[in-house]
């Protein structure tokens, strides 16, 4: 067995694993923590593949924003997680389906890979020291397959939508700073001299 | 034995010795960076600063680790003890893992990685899960108002930190630390801050866009820290001390030598991407493969991060804090749209400047 | 002195080391390791001394969480603004609009056959396309803080 041998299986273990503790764990911080874990593991396979590109882009995507989020959700939606372990039976059936369907896609694409990708030897990215992986993702990426590209712009700007839609309220009645009225504000629109008369007042 | 280094064992006792030479020697220069900082802090507050312990006070910062390591570690009753004593751990190995792929001078560099830059960028997104764990953790409101604050600060400075690398990487071609490095050699004029070299003619428009993306970098590098003014997390006045309130003796020092190991990793990135990294501001006339030329190399190096960190010291003793919207406004309504279209205006410089 | 040779001069392993497959790509990732050792060592070291070392004598008063020398008044976890998770949402969909940008700038001037040109055009349609979407949640108003 060679050195990379080894360390596929023991990152593949170790993913497998937190994998494993993501669903298991009582607390769902350490569910998120052990997901980390997942992704760090991944990130370390991506590199045995010689995808330094994909690795980094897990950690900076995946560990660096999604798993922020998660763990913000979990630390403070303040979500009674017993709760929802109750409804757990109910879920079963649709749980099961969905891992099934989402099971034969993977193997679909194992299959594909197989024979028709990367492992049959067709054009399989790898990064070499003249030539890096990223250099070689850019030149397919902004020229063969440019219109998944854009799509794949669209798909974020939906995102972006959504995001707003389904989570921005607000609030009226709070006090906000307006930088543009604050700078653009003038003493002639502010301040008046009025001169008084002694004894007068001033009218209005 | 010339076979032996080539070994596998060879290399693994070299690769040690050399990451045990970064880490201990960043940790020492952290002592005295320390020491710097709290010197500018008092001068400019019209006080002696630590003065005491050794010549000019200079063992302050060992005397003080001594203290840390005599003091009772507390935990909490109500906290995670876990993920308490991991939160700091976490917070150092990562602040340390980053100085992995920094090079110091030609060729001194522990992991030389295409992607060197990225890496960075994914190292330093790791920083915020530390502060959020240390928080969350010490089931206490201060720390976890802390921890909150932080995390959303250090993910809103985080965009427009990557925007910035992008017009870095544009000029130069390159996600590889020490070939950015190398390509801003041969005099000042090539250093990426006034534009990268080739500023005649149109290409005079590089020298604003870069220099004002430098000015971006070392505000985003301050709020990405946490440093004043945008010490927002650990606010005395609003949070007592942010995410580091229920923490005590070693633990939080681990977290202060991370903090400021992050610090001085943001002046090396500046150094590196707008500064020329280790090239002397002008061409030496020296064999770039010569012991001498290195040594020059590194001393430059050197130089150009502390006199970063004394502006990331002067910073703290000159500004006043930020509130928590202006921050936020800095970041998603300043930094980004500029930084943006910054990164389209030398692309198209550079795709269609030679044209014009 | 190793340290003075070329980045790209490192010791390669030959097929008598650690295996012969390893090649100089993995060696370049292989410090990493290392690195997260020998760090998580020394910070471990800091945490035990002072464990070892520090007297210990806890009570109440000690471990209670800090609240300004009051009891806590409630539990420290509370609900939140949402306003924090849309900033990581949005976080997330700029950073990955980022990771688009690292390949392009890195690939985009020597593109095969000339395709330099439509390779900064598509991308600048795809920055407009965000762009629009900057645009819609500035006007909505998700940027404000109060």
């Amino acid at each position: 067995m060679t050195v990379i041998a080894i360390a596929f299986y023991l990152l593949a273990l170790v993913t497998l694993a937190s994998g494993l503790m993501v669903i298991t764990a009582k607390n769902p911080v350490h569910s998120v923590l052990y997901l980390i874990l997942a992704f760090f593991s991944s990130a370390g396979l991506f590199i045995l593949l010689g995808a330094e590109f994909l690795a980094m882009l897990l950690v900076v995507v995946y560990v660096g924003a999604v798993a922020v989020l998660f763990l913000f959700v979990v630390m403070m939606l303040d979500v009674d997680f017993v709760k929802l372990r109750q409804g757990f039976a109910n879920y079963l059936p649709i749980g099961l389906v969905v891992g099934l369907v989402l099971m034969g896609e993977l193997v679909a694409i194992s299959i594909a890979v197989a024979t028709k990708g990367a492992a049959a030897g067709n054009q399989p990215l790898v990064a070499t020291a003249a030539e890096p992986n990223i250099k070689m993702i850019g030149h397919a990426l902004y020229s063969t397959y440019i219109y998944l590209f854009e799509a794949a712009g669209f798909v974020l700007l939906v995102a972006m939508v959504g995001a707003i839609v389904l989570t921005l309220r607000t609030r009226p009645n709070v006090k906000r700073q307006d930088i543009f009225s604050q700078v653009t504000r003038r003493r002639k629109d502010a301040v008046e001299i009025v001169p008084v008369k002694t004894g007068e007042g001033i009218s209005e | 034995m010339d076979n032996f280094w080539a070994s596998g064992w060879g290399w693994t006792i070299i690769t040690v010795g050399e990451t045990l030479a970064v880490i201990m020697g960043v940790m020492v220069s952290l002592a005295f960076l320390l020491w710097g900082d709290r010197k500018v802090w008092a001068g400019v507050q019209m006080r002696k600063g630590p003065n005491v312990v050794g010549p000019f006070g200079l063992m302050q910062s060992f005397a003080d680790f001594f203290k840390f390591l005599f003091k009772e570690v507390i935990i909490p009753a109500g906290a995670d003890k876990a993920i308490f004593l991991l939160a700091p751990l976490l917070t150092f190995v990562i602040a340390f893992l980053a100085w992995a792929v920094i090079p110091f001078a030609p060729g001194w560099v522990v992991m030389n990685i295409n992607v060197g830059i990225l890496y960075l960028l994914g190292i330093s997104s790791l920083g915020v899960y530390g502060i959020i764990m240390g928080g969350w953790a010490s089931n206490s409101k201060y720390p976890f108002l802390g921890g909150l604050r932080s995390a959303a600060q250090m993910v809103s400075y985080e965009v427009s930190i990557g925007f910035i690398i992008v017009t870095v990487i544009l000029l130069t071609g390159s996600m590889n630390l020490s070939d950015i490095v190398t390509h801003q050699g041969g005099g000042i004029w090539n250093w990426n801050v006034f534009g990268g070299g080739g500023q005649l003619g149109l290409g005079i428009i590089k020298l604003p866009v870069m220099f004002g993306m430098m000015v971006m970098f070392y505000i985003s590098a301050l709020a990405e820290t946490n440093r004043p003014p945008f010490d927002l997390p650990d606010a005395e006045s609003e949070l007592v001390a942010g995410y580091q309130v229920e923490y005590s003796s070693t633990p939080y020092l681990l977290f202060m030598i991370g903090e400021y190991a992050n610090i001085v990793l943001m002046c090396a990135m500046i150094s590196i991407l707008f500064f020329g990294g280790w090239e002397f501001p002008v061409p030496l006339p020296l064999a770039h493969d010569g012991l001498p030329y290195i040594l020059i190399s590194l001393l430059t190096f050197i130089v150009k991060v502390v006199f970063w960190f004394l502006m990331f010291a002067i910073a703290k003793a000159i500004v006043p804090r930020y509130r928590y919207d202006q921050l936020m406004r800095l970041g998603w309504k300043v930094f980004l749209p500029l930084s943006l279209v910054a990164v389209i205006i030398i692309a198209g410089y550079r795709v269609y400047g030679g044209a014009l | 002195m190793r340290l003075l040779k070329a980045p790209d001069m490192r010791p390669v392993f030959n097929s008598e080391g650690l295996g012969d497959l390893m090649n100089a790509f993995l060696l370049q990732y292989l410090p990493v390791i290392i690195f997260i050792g020998v760090a998580t060592v020394l910070g471990l070291g800091f945490m035990i001394g002072a464990l070892v070392i520090a007297p210990k004598a806890p009570d109440t008063e000690k471990l209670s969480a800090y609240e300004c020398g009051f009891n806590a008044f409630d539990s420290a976890r509370q609900k939140f603004d949402v306003r924090f998770y849309l900033v990581s949402i949005l976080f997330i969909i700029f950073d990955l609009e980022a990771s688009f940008l690292f390949p392009w700038a890195v690939s985009l001037f020597d593109m095969p056959n000339g395709g330099m040109h439509v390779a900064f055009w598509s991308m600048v349609t795809f920055l407009v396309e965000l762009g629009l979407g900057y645009i819609y949640v500035w006007k909505k108003g998700a940027l404000e803080w109060e």
